[in-house]
C-alpha cells in the first residue's frame, strides 16, 4: 500500500525541556510545583465552574450564601442566648455578634473540608480520562466556600454597624487568621480527598467529625467556660485557637497569641501531612477511583 | 532518522483484582493489612517477597516500540488486549508497573470527547472549560473559538445550557473542541464512533487533515479501514503483549488471520436428545478454512451438521442470523416455505448442509446464528440458539461504525441509462 512510504515533513525536534519519562513511582516524592503553575488557568476554571453552577436554577441565587449563616445565627442565638443563657459568659459583647464572628470562619472551614473531601470522587470521570495535576481538584473545590465566606462577611459588617462595634487595629489580623483557617481546611481536605478515592468511609466519617468539631471548637461558647488548666486542649484543634483569635480580632478583645501559634502549627503540620499523603496516593487515583 | 518522539521500553501494567491491595477492601481491612506488612518488614520478611497473588492481572506486559516525529500509528487488538491501558499510561493518567515510556514533546490525549463538560453550563462556557481541561490556554481557545463553533454546527444554541442539547449536538460540540486541540503528540481512543453518518465523515476528514499535517498521532480503533487509511504503522496488542509492530497493511492482515484462528467451528450441545440434533456449525472461507471472520467482499460458507433420530415428515431446517443490535437480519430455509405443500420425508441419519453466504450482502459487523429444525406449523423438532458467532469485516472504505446505512448491503443488478426525447416526456408526464 502506498501509505507505507509516506513520511511527512518532520516537525522541528521539540526542545529538550519537554522530555518526560514515565516510569513506576515508589515511595515519597515532591509535588511537581512547576506543573501546578502551568495549569493555574485550569485551577481557576474548575473553581469558576463550581461557583457558576452552584446557584443555577435557584430563585434566590447567591443570596443563599447570606441567608444560610444568618438563619443559623438567629436560631443558635435564640437557643444559646435565651434558652441556655451564655450571655454572661461573653462579657459585654452581645451574643449574636459573638456567635456570628465564630460561625463565619467555622462555616468556611467545615464546608471547605466537606467539599474537598468529596471533590476527587465527584470528578472521578475526569481522573479516569485525562491528565492534569490532581491537586487542582481539591484546591479548586474550596472556591465555592471561599466565595460564600466573602459574601457572608458582609453580614458581619452589618452586625457590627447594628451593634455599633468599631473595628480595632486587630481587625487587620483577620486576613492572616483566615489564612490559617484556610491552611487547616486545605490540609485536612486534601488528605481526606485522597483517602476517599480508596475508601469511601471518609464520606461518612468527615460529616460526623465536622458535627463533633462544631462543639469542640469554641464557636458557640467562649473559651472561658473551660478552666485555664484544660484550655490547651482546645488549641490542639487546628482551628480552635485560630477561630477564637478571629473572633477576638473582630470584637477587639485580647488575642491569645500562644493559642494561635499552637493551632497554626497544627494546621501547617496537617497541610504537610495531607500533601505528602496526596502525592503518594495520587498515582493510584485513576485505577481505584 | 531523528530521535523517537515516543520510546516505549518494556512497559507493563498490573492490576490486582480484589483481595490483597485490592480496590474493594474496607478501611479496617486496609489498616490491618498495612500493620501486617509492617510487622513482616520488621521481622525481616519483605512483603514484596510474598508469592505473587493469584488475582494479579497484567493488562500490559513487556511492550516496546518507538514512534518517530510525524508518524501516525494505529493500535489494534481485541477488547481487553490492553489498548486503553497503553493509552492511559502514555497520557500520564496512570503509572506503569514496570518499564518506561519516554516522550519528547507536549502530549495531549482524547480518550473520550467532552470530558469535564458540565450540563448546567452553556455551550460557550463549556468550550472554554473543556479546552482548559484538555490543556489549551484560554487565549488559544479564544483564537479558535469561531472555528470551533462553526465546526460544531450548534449556531444559535451557543448560550443554551448543554443539558438542553440533543445528544447529537452535544457530541458535535464536544468533538469540535477536541478537533481543534493541537498538541505535538495526539493520542486518540475511538472518538470517531460518535455522531451521525454525516458528522462522522467530517470527523474522519478532520482526522485525515491532522494525520497529513505532520503531527504525531497515536490512534486506537476497531475500524480497520480507517487504520489502514490513516496510519503508517500499527502496533498489534494481544493479551497485553505487542505481538507485531510494523506497516499497517501487514499488521492488519496478521490481526485478521490471528482472530480467525482457533475460533470458527463450534460443536453444539451434545446432551440434546431431540428428534433433530444440531451437532456442529462452522463458517469457512472460500478455500475451506474454518474462520470467524470473512471479508465483506468474499463469499463465506456456513456448514451445519445435524442428526435426525427418527423418520420425520415435512422437516424444514432453517437458520436466522442476528446482528449486534439483535435484529434478525436474515432467515433462510433448506426448503421452500409454502403452506400446504409437504416437502417429503427425511430418513434418520447424519446430515451436513453447506450454505453459501455471498459476499457483498451482509453489512460488516458481528453476527450470531440460531438453528431450528421444525415440522412446519406443527412443532419444533430441535434447535440451537446462539450457536455460532462470526464477523463480516471490511478492510476497505466501508466503515461499519458509521451506522445509518441499513441492515444489508447487497450488490444489486443496477442499470442506468440516460433518457431522451419522447421517452423523457412520457416519464415526466
Amino acid at each position: 500500500m502506498t501509505t507505507l512510504s509516506v513520511q511527512p515533513d518532520l516537525a522541528p525536534p521539540p526542545p529538550a525541556a519537554t522530555v518526560k519519562v514515565l516510569r513506576p513511582r515508589r515511595g515519597f516524592e515532591r509535588l511537581d510545583t512547576t506543573q501546578l503553575w502551568r495549569y493555574r488557568e485550569l485551577l481557576s476554571f474548575l473553581a469558576w465552574r463550581d461557583i457558576k453552577v452552584r446557584y443555577k436554577q435557584t430563585l434566590l441565587g447567591a443570596t443563599w450564601a447570606i441567608i444560610q449563616p444568618l438563619l443559623t445565627m438567629v436560631v443558635l442565638s435564640l437557643f444559646f442566648g435565651r434558652v441556655i443563657d451564655l450571655t454572661d459568659r461573653t462579657g459585654k459583647v452581645p451574643y449574636p455578634i459573638f456567635l456570628y464572628a465564630g460561625l463565619l470562619p467555622w462555616t468556611f472551614f467545615s464546608s471547605a473540608v466537606t467539599a474537598a473531601t468529596n471533590s476527587l470522587v465527584n470528578n472521578a470521570h475526569m481522573l479516569r480520562k485525562i491528565y492534569f495535576p490532581r491537586l487542582l481538584v481539591p484546591v479548586a473545590s474550596i472556591g465555592v466556600p471561599l466565595i460564600d465566606y466573602l459574601m457572608a462577611s458582609s453580614v458581619l459588617l452589618a452586625l457590627m454597624a447594628w451593634y455599633r462595634l468599631a473595628p480595632t487595629p486587630a481587625f487587620l489580623l483577620i486576613p492572616a487568621l483566615f489564612g490559617l483557617t484556610f491552611i487547616a481546611a486545605l490540609g485536612i481536605g486534601v488528605g481526606m480527598a485522597a483517602l476517599t478515592v480508596s475508601y469511601r468511609d471518609s464520606r461518612y466519617l468527615v460529616p460526623f467529625f465536622i458535627q463533633l468539631g462544631f462543639f469542640i471548637t469554641p464557636v458557640i461558647y467562649p473559651v472561658t467556660i473551660l478552666s485555664e488548666k484544660w484550655r490547651w486542649v482546645l488549641w490542639l484543634n487546628p482551628v480552635g485557637g485560630t477561630i477564637t483569635a478571629f473572633r477576638d480580632a473582630v470584637l477587639g478583645t485580647p488575642i491569645d497569641y500562644s493559642a494561635v501559634a499552637v493551632s497554626g502549627a497544627m494546621s501547617v503540620a496537617l497541610l504537610v501531612v495531607g500533601l505528602i499523603y496526596f502525592a503518594r496516593a495520587q498515582r493510584r487515583f485513576a485505577d481505584v477511583v | 532518522m531523528s530521535d523517537p518522539i515516543i520510546r516505549v521500553e518494556g512497559l507493563g501494567k498490573r492490576y490486582r483484582i480484589g483481595g490483597r491491595n485490592g480496590i474493594d477492601r474496607s478501611l479496617p481491612e486496609a489498616v490491618m493489612q498495612t500493620a501486617a506488612d509492617w510487622a513482616r518488614r520488621l521481622t525481616g520478611r519483605r512483603a514484596a517477597d510474598a508469592a505473587p497473588h493469584q488475582s494479579d492481572f497484567w493488562a500490559l506486559r513487556d511492550v516496546s516500540f518507538d514512534i518517530q516525529p510525524g508518524e501516525v500509528v494505529g493500535i489494534i487488538g481485541q477488547n481487553g488486549a490492553g489498548k486503553s491501558t497503553l493509552l492511559k499510561i502514555l497520557s500520564e493518567i496512570t503509572d506503569p508497573t514496570e518499564g518506561t515510556a519516554t516522550i519528547r514533546g507536549r502530549i495531549g490525549s482524547l480518550l473520550e470527547v467532552g470530558t469535564g463538560f458540565h450540563p448546567e453550563l452553556s455551550g460557550r462556557e463549556n468550550i472554554y472549560l473543556n479546552g482548559a481541561i484538555l490543556g489549551m490556554s484560554s487565549a488559544e481557545v479564544a483564537r479558535k473559538f469561531n472555528d470551533i463553533v462553526a465546526f460544531s454546527e450548534i449556531g444559535a444554541f451557543l448560550d443554551t445550557p448543554v443539558k438542553r442539547y440533543s445528544s447529537g449536538m452535544y457530541t458535535r460540540l464536544a468533538f469540535a473542541v477536541a478537533a481543534h486541540f493541537e498538541p505535538e503528540v495526539l493520542i486518540i481512543d475511538e472518538v470517531l464512533a460518535v455522531g451521525d453518518a454525516a458528522f462522522q465523515k467530517k470527523c474522519l476528514g478532520k482526522m485525515g487533515d491532522v494525520a497529513r499535517a505532520g503531527r504525531t498521532v497515536l490512534f486506537v480503533s476497531h475500524n480497520l479501514g480507517a487504520i489502514n487509511r490513516l496510519c503508517h504503522r500499527c502496533v498489534y496488542l494481544k493479551e497485553g503483549r505487542a505481538v507485531m509492530v510494523g506497516p499497517s497493511p501487514l499488521v492488519v492482515r496478521r490481526y485478521l488471520e490471528d482472530t480467525a484462528k482457533g475460533l470458527g467451528g463450534r460443536t453444539v450441545d451434545d446432551q440434546d436428545n431431540s428428534d433433530v440434533q444440531f451437532t456442529h456449525a462452522a463458517i469457512t472461507d472460500a478455500v475451506g478454512r474454518t474462520t470467524s471472520q470473512i471479508d465483506f467482499s468474499d463469499d463465506g460458507f456456513l456448514t451445519i451438521d445435524y442428526r435426525v433420530r427418527r423418520r420425520l415428515d415435512d422437516l424444514h431446517v432453517t437458520f436466522r442470523l442476528y446482528n449486534d443490535a439483535g435484529v434478525a437480519v436474515l432467515f433462510a430455509s433448506d426448503t421452500e416455505y409454502t403452506f400446504g405443500r409437504n416437502v417429503g420425508v427425511t430418513e434418520p441419519g447424519d446430515y451436513r448442509a453447506t450454505i453459501r453466504l455471498p459476499g457483498h450482502l451482509l453489512f460488516p459487523g458481528r453476527y450470531r446464528l440460531d438453528l431450528i429444525g421444525e415440522l412446519h406449523r406443527v412443532r419444533i423438532c430441535g434447535s440451537a440458539a446462539n450457536c455460532l458467532n462470526f464477523e463480516i469485516v471490511s478492510t476497505g472504505e466501508l466503515n461499519p461504525e458509521e451506522g445509518g446505512w441499513g441492515i444489508i448491503y447487497p450488490k444489486l443488478d443496477w442499470e442506468t441509462r440516460q433518457v431522451t426525447g419522447l421517452e423523457a416526456k412520457r416519464i415526466a408526464a
